[in-house]
């Protein structure tokens, strides 16, 4: 099971979960996804010890999808 | 639908400075002389004046007293600046923070879970070295034996927390979380974006630090040991 979990004041929401076997779940997960992404979130998958990417969609072969904010100098 | 994963080399969050030029090894030399060439600066001239009094005028000993005086805070107060950025920041609730803490655990490996958890810090190797990220900042070790310190504030940008909606800060994990995934990403781009608060020798930074993070110091410096005795 695959999760899209959206980093917030709860510690994290999961936003949506699907399998790849389950298109209507992947179709549910993708429009999630982009809604998030037009609140200002962004998507990242990591990509190996200690390293991630940045996702403009939904890589559906992802275990974990995180939806992370903007940074900025403190 | 989208399928397709589409990778961004790129911070996205770059752009917002974008005038800043993109940090490599040889811009934090620069800088790093830089820092060094301000602080003899700051400080002979407050030295020489001492010396300078007492050779004219040894009654005048307390103003040379405080030109030393002065000759020493001024670093100190930097090297402070710096130790400044990791500091822990206000909790949340118990249960958001248990929550946001379990994520980041899943992020890092045995040992990075087991030093955030004594020092509220994660040790995270880059390019540059390793990194030390706290809730709003970032201590680089760069250099020959990593002697030199790059401290960074960078945090969760304030005015996209409020665009979603949330008016409730993040809990710690979460805080350390979104840097970790940033640095991961981009790390050069990561320390374009965050604010430069000091670079200097990491002694003098260590001894402003809270003894948590001089412990977080400690296991960056035993990782570089292991490392440099580790067969290639």
């Amino acid at each position: 099971m695959s999760k899209l979990i959206r980093m917030d004041h709860t510690g994290h929401s999961t936003v949506a979960e699907w399998t790849s076997e389950d298109p209507a779940a992947v179709e549910a997960a993708v429009q999630s996804f982009r809604a998030e992404l037009e609140r200002g979130y962004l998507a990242m998958v990591s990509t190996g010890p200690g390293h991630a990417e940045q996702v403009r969609e939904l890589p559906v072969e992802a275990d974990l999808v995180i939806l992370r904010l903007p940074i900025s100098g403190g | 639908m989208g399928a397709q994963a589409q990778p961004l080399d790129v911070l996205p969050e770059t752009e917002a400075v974008h005038w800043r030029p993109r940090v490599d090894a040889a811009r934090l030399r620069r800088v790093g002389s830089l820092w060094t060439l301000t602080t003899v600066a700051h400080v002979v001239p407050f030295l020489g004046a001492a010396t300078l009094l007492m050779v004219l005028q040894p009654l005048a000993l307390p103003v040379a007293i405080a030109c030393i005086a002065h000759a020493w805070v001024i670093p100190e107060l930097y090297a402070q600046r710096g130790a400044n950025v990791l500091r822990p920041r206000a909790r949340a609730a118990d249960e958001p923070e248990r929550r946001s803490v379990g994520l980041l655990g899943d992020l890092v490996g045995h040992d990075a879970r087991e030093l955030h958890a004594r020092t509220g810090l994660v040790l995270e190797p880059g390019r540059l070295g390793p990194w030390l990220v706290g809730e709003a900042g970032a201590v680089l070790l760069h250099g020959r034996r990593r002697r030199r310190a790059f401290c960074y504030c960078i945090k969760v940008d304030g005015h996209a927390l409020a665009a979603t909606g949330s008016a409730q800060p993040l809990p710690s994990g979460d805080r350390i979380a979104h840097l970790l995934l940033a640095l991961r990403a981009d790390e050069q781009g990561f320390a374009t974006v965050a604010n430069l608060t000091f670079a200097g020798a990491r002694w003098r930074l260590r001894r402003r630090m809270p003894a948590a993070a001089r412990l977080a110091v400690d296991a960056a410096l035993r990782g570089l040991d292991s490392a440099s005795r580790a067969p290639s």
